[in-house]
Formats: structure tokens, C-alpha cells, sequence
């Protein structure tokens, strides 16, 4: 099984979120950089198990600057056998998915996984739209992955429940909670990590579909209205008045 | 002319469904373009579509479809229609086939839209990024326009004064390359990306059998139960309960967390409720900042009390 795992970048969840003077930039001095935890998680371990079960291979790519390179590195020290880096800071997520897609199409991957979305823009948009530019089936949000020779069987997400799907290879997959459990890499990993290869490859041109007009952060929110745990018909007269939950 | 996905389900309109149409018709209202409503799971015209908006509905088809048939579908009338822009809700629905109509439509994409605001006789588009800690305002200068709409986000409105006029125009359903085999719904509630009162509940509860109390509160709100990360990793409550970050994002209209800290990658899931109540006996809970009411306290002793307090007034009124 040939496997591809889209790997992003992202804040570390405790990062403070700050913006330029325009309002159209993310400040990014300070901020700590993470491999998208969903990527990390679930997508690369999952592809790594797969390949531990029938054999084959997991490459991982990414779309970024050399800044990158660590979190590439981190990949490669879980466990995936190569990597690939688009030399290129997208535009949109179409740009992404563009640059994945060129790659993708002429290296014969079976399997395309990722997370269910990134910490940051938390769209879950790029696993469909290589799905689309691709023409293979698109599974969102997988939570259960068994698959036997070239067919898969996948639970993913549906309202109060779970949807079960058997589809055939090649197709994309997002990967949400329960599909895989986190692996640390450990000193054998990061050791080899150093010597496995990391290509670099120019991107194809691109255009923005969509243009920021603005970030905001929330108004800060009126502080916390206290109300005594002697006295609870303060919280059914809150239920009743304010917020006309009875 | 604007393509709406209605998703039909047991004979009626999901509430996801009719928010997607509600965003539509703003947007229809600025760009003054028509709103073609697709109904999916159903060939009953549903009459009142006309008042959340659609000016033409069609029904392709009474069977079930898989997500690639529905993206098919939704591909050959945007093409037919000269569609500009597709609105969907990004329900369970709309996560596998928003993008990839996007990625076949060459269009602008953004998912998560949880407002539009006119800008000149162009829309911007408002959604929540970095976890629920900012929000983006975007416009899209292509062509077409692909917007998913986050749940629970968009006043569902049924003032509008349209009829809509059925469409018999005939599309092919194509062969599918996924195959259901299983809908497998595990809980009877509303689900929780769709609740409007959310009853959640952490390690604050110390065993999973006083769970009793909570989902008494939870009854008497008609509310869904939720639970933090930790409960869900211990099986003390299942899986598809956990709200945060990795688990479920939510955005109730009330969000009361029980014995549940509020570490960042929990609030990160939930930060977006409209209001959000707390009960902790920590007072030094971080969950505290970020709510509208606290109360600070022993919650074996509260919740009972509230119940009870609950119970009386709904027998008075």
C-alpha cells in the first residue's frame, strides 16, 4: 500500500493569537509551531499501522517554507519513510490542495490521509478538494478505518452516530478521534530521521480564490456573573428570564 | 442563481439545512440573484421552502444517495443553472462534499461561515479560525463561491413571501463509488452539533453512576449530554459525548458545564456557546473567565437542588 499524509503546520494550541496593524496577517513572532495535532495523531499513525499490517510505504508532504523542516523531521522520526516539501506559502486552501494534487497524481499513491481539519484555519477543506482535483472518493471525518487488500471499510462521522462505508483504493481520507492513538518518536526514530529523503520541489503557479478582508479577536467578554450556591432559585430565575431555557 | 442543498430526513427539513437556506437568502438579498433549493432523501415537495426563500426547488430523487452521487448531482444543476454560488451546511453532509464540489467547480471555498455581511453589491464571509479564539472575514473575487455553513450559527427566518415554483428538470444519478452499509445511530437526543441546550460534565463527577444527576438536568432542560476529554478516555461516559478540541466543536445556544476545569483544549470546543454556565468547587477553575454565570460550590449538592428547584417550577406553571 502506497500512502500519502498531508502534514500541516500550525499555533500550538496555547499560542496567543495576535494580528498586524491591518488586521490581515497573523503575527507569528513568538508563536510556537506544531505539526497539526490531527495530522500527527491520527493520519500519520494510521497510514504507519497500514503499513505495518500489508506492507508499503508512507511519504508525507507539505506545503511551506524551510521553516517547516522540524516539524518535516518530527514526521520522519514517527516513522514515514520520506518526504516531500512543496517550496511554496499558500495562498488559500485551493493552493494547497493544488500543489498536493500535482504531486499526488503521478506518483501512484493508493491511499491519501489527513487530519479532519487545522488548528488554525479549522475548515477541513483540503482532503476534499485533492479528492475533487483528483477525482477519487472523499471520506470526512473517519474515526474507524479496517481495510482488506484494495477494500476499506470506515466509519466516519454522522449526527448522533456513525456512518459505515466500504470503498476501494485510491481515495482520500480524513481522520478524526478513535481511528489511531498518538506515537511519540523515540531516539532510534529521530536518529534515522536525519538520513531518510526530504525532497524539495517548486511549486506550480497558483491564484487566490479567496482574499482576507479582516481578523478580529472577540470582544472581551463582561466577566462572570456569580451567583450563590445557597440560594439556587438565582439560577432557575437565570434559566427562566435570561435565558428563556423554561 | 444560488444552489441550496436541502437535506430531507424522516419528512423533514433538517434544522442544519434550513440554516444554509437562511444564509442563502441573505446572500440572495444583497447580490438580488434566485435561490434554487435541492432537496435530497425526498420527492414530496416541501411547501414552505418558499418561506425560508427558495424561488425553485428540485427533487432529484426519493432515494437515498450516497455523498459522491449528491456531489454529482449538486455539480450537474450548478453547471445547468450557471450557478454563482453553492450554500450547504457543513453538517456530516457537507464536510465529505463542500470541498470537493469546490475542487470541480474551481471555486472560492470557505467552510465554517457563521455570518455574511454586504460589502458595496459583493458579500464578505465571517467564520471562526484558530479554534474558536479569532475570527475571519473574507471575500471571494472568483468566480464561483462554495460556503459551508457551521452549524448552529445562522437564525433559521421563515418570513420570506415566495413561492416555490417545482423544477422537472431531469439530472442523472450516477454510480456511486462509496457504499453505505450501515447508519448506526447511537443516541435517540438531538445530536449534539445540532443541540441547542448542552448539559456537559468532567471528572468533577467522580464515578460514572452519579451520572444520574446530570442527565435528570439534561431531561428537565431537553438538553444533550456532553462530557470533557479525561471521562471519555476512562469510558466513563462514550465517545461520541467528548466536546473540545479533538473531540466535538460545539456552539449551543446554552452550554452548562459541570465539574469540568476548563482547560484550554476543552474551551477551544466550546467557546463559542452563546452562553456558557458554570458550576465548580474550585474557584480558581479557569472555566470561570470564560463563563456568563458561576456558581462556585459542591456540585452533588447543587445539581440535586436545581433539579428538585427545576421540577417545582415546572409543576407551578
Amino acid at each position: 500500500m502506497k500512502i500519502l499524509v498531508c502534514i500541516s503546520k500550525t499555533p500550538d494550541t496555547t499560542s496567543k493569537i495576535a494580528f498586524d496593524s491591518s488586521n490581515k496577517k497573523f503575527v507569528e513572532d513568538g508563536v510556537q509551531f506544531i505539526m497539526n495535532p490531527y495530522d500527527e495523531w491520527y493520519a500519520l499513525v494510521r497510514g504507519l499501522e497500514l503499513k505495518e499490517q500489508l506492507g508499503g510505504q508512507v511519504d508525507v508532504i507539505h506545503v511551506g517554507d524551510q521553516n517547516s523542516e522540524s516539524i518535516i523531521r518530527k514526521a520522519l522520526a514517527i516513522g514515514a519513510d520520506a518526504a516531500i516539501r512543496i517550496d511554496h506559502t499558500p495562498v488559500d486552501s485551493f493552493d494547497t490542495a493544488s500543489q498536493i494534487a500535482e504531486i499526488a497524481k503521478s506518483r501512484g499513491y493508493d491511499l491519501i490521509f489527513l487530519g479532519k481539519e487545522t488548528l488554525d484555519h479549522n475548515g477541513s477543506e483540503v482532503g476534499g478538494l485533492v479528492a475533487g482535483l483528483l477525482d477519487w472518493p472523499y471520506i470526512a471525518y473517519a474515526s474507524k478505518l479496517t481495510q482488506q487488500n484494495d477494500t476499506a471499510i470506515i466509519e466516519s462521522e454522522l449526527e448522533g452516530g456513525v456512518r459505515v462505508i466500504e470503498c476501494k483504493v485510491p481515495f482520500v481520507m480524513s481522520c478524526a478521534k478513535g481511528i489511531a492513538e498518538q506515537r511519540i518518536p523515540n531516539m532510534m526514530g529521530i536518529m534515522n530521521s536525519k538520513k531518510k529523503p526530504l525532497e524539495v520541489i517548486s511549486p506550480i503557479a497558483s491564484e487566490a480564490k479567496i482574499e482576507i478582508e479582516k481578523f478580529e479577536l472577540p470582544s472581551g467578554k463582561a466577566s462572570v456573573k456569580m451567583l450563590s450556591p445557597d440560594n439556587i432559585d438565582e439560577l432557575v430565575d437565570v434559566f427562566k428570564n435570561e435565558l428563556k431555557i423554561l | 442563481m444560488i444552489i441550496t442543498v436541502v437535506e430531507i430526513q424522516d419528512n423533514k427539513i433538517k434544522k442544519t439545512s434550513l440554516e444554509a437556506l437562511s444564509l442563502a437568502s441573505k446572500i440572495s438579498e444583497i447580490k438580488g440573484i434566485k435561490i434554487c433549493a435541492v432537496c435530497i432523501g425526498s420527492d414530496q415537495l416541501p411547501v414552505e421552502l418558499g418561506s425560508y426563500g427558495a424561488d425553485e426547488v428540485i427533487l432529484p430523487s426519493a432515494e437515498a444517495l450516497e455523498n459522491d452521487q449528491i456531489t454529482s448531482l449538486i455539480l450537474q444543476i450548478s453547471k445547468d443553472k450557471s450557478a454563482s454560488h453553492i450554500v450547504l451546511s457543513l453538517n456530516s453532509t457537507g464536510k465529505n462534499i463542500a470541498s470537493v464540489l469546490a475542487a470541480k467547480l474551481n471555486a472560492g471555498l470557505i467552510s465554517g461561515v457563521i455570518a455574511v455581511q454586504a460589502k458595496g453589491s459583493d458579500v464578505t464571509y465571517t467564520k471562526n479560525v484558530f479554534s474558536g479564539k479569532a475570527t475571519a472575514t473574507y471575500s471571494i473575487p472568483n468566480a464561483v463561491s462554495v460556503i459551508a455553513v457551521s452549524p448552529n450559527s445562522i437564525p433559521v427566518l421563515s418570513d420570506k413571501q415566495k413561492i416555490a415554483t417545482k423544477l422537472d428538470t431531469r439530472f442523472s444519478i450516477v454510480p456511486s463509488k462509496l457504499k453505505t452499509l450501515e447508519k448506526r445511530i447511537i443516541t435517540g437526543k438531538t445530536p449534539l452539533a445540532e443541540a441547542s441546550i448542552v448539559v456537559s460534565a468532567g471528572r468533577g463527577l467522580k464515578d460514572p453512576s452519579n451520572w444520574n444527576i446530570i442527565e435528570d438536568l439534561a431531561d428537565l432542560l431537553g438538553a444533550t449530554t456532553a462530557c470533557s476529554r479525561p471521562v471519555s478516555d476512562i469510558g466513563w461516559r462514550p465517545h461520541h459525548e467528548h466536546v473540545g478540541q479533538t473531540g466535538l466543536a460545539i456552539r449551543p445556544n446554552v452550554y452548562i458545564a459541570i465539574g469540568i476545569s476548563g482547560a484550554i483544549q476543552h474551551l477551544a470546543g466550546v467557546n463559542n456557546s452563546r452562553k456558557i454556565i458554570v458550576i465548580n468547587k474550585d474557584p480558581e477553575a479557569p472555566f470561570f473567565k470564560a463563563a456568563d454565570y458561576g456558581i462556585c460550590g459542591d456540585l452533588f449538592e447543587i445539581v440535586p437542588k436545581l433539579n428538585e428547584a427545576i421540577k417545582k417550577y415546572k409543576s407551578n406553571t
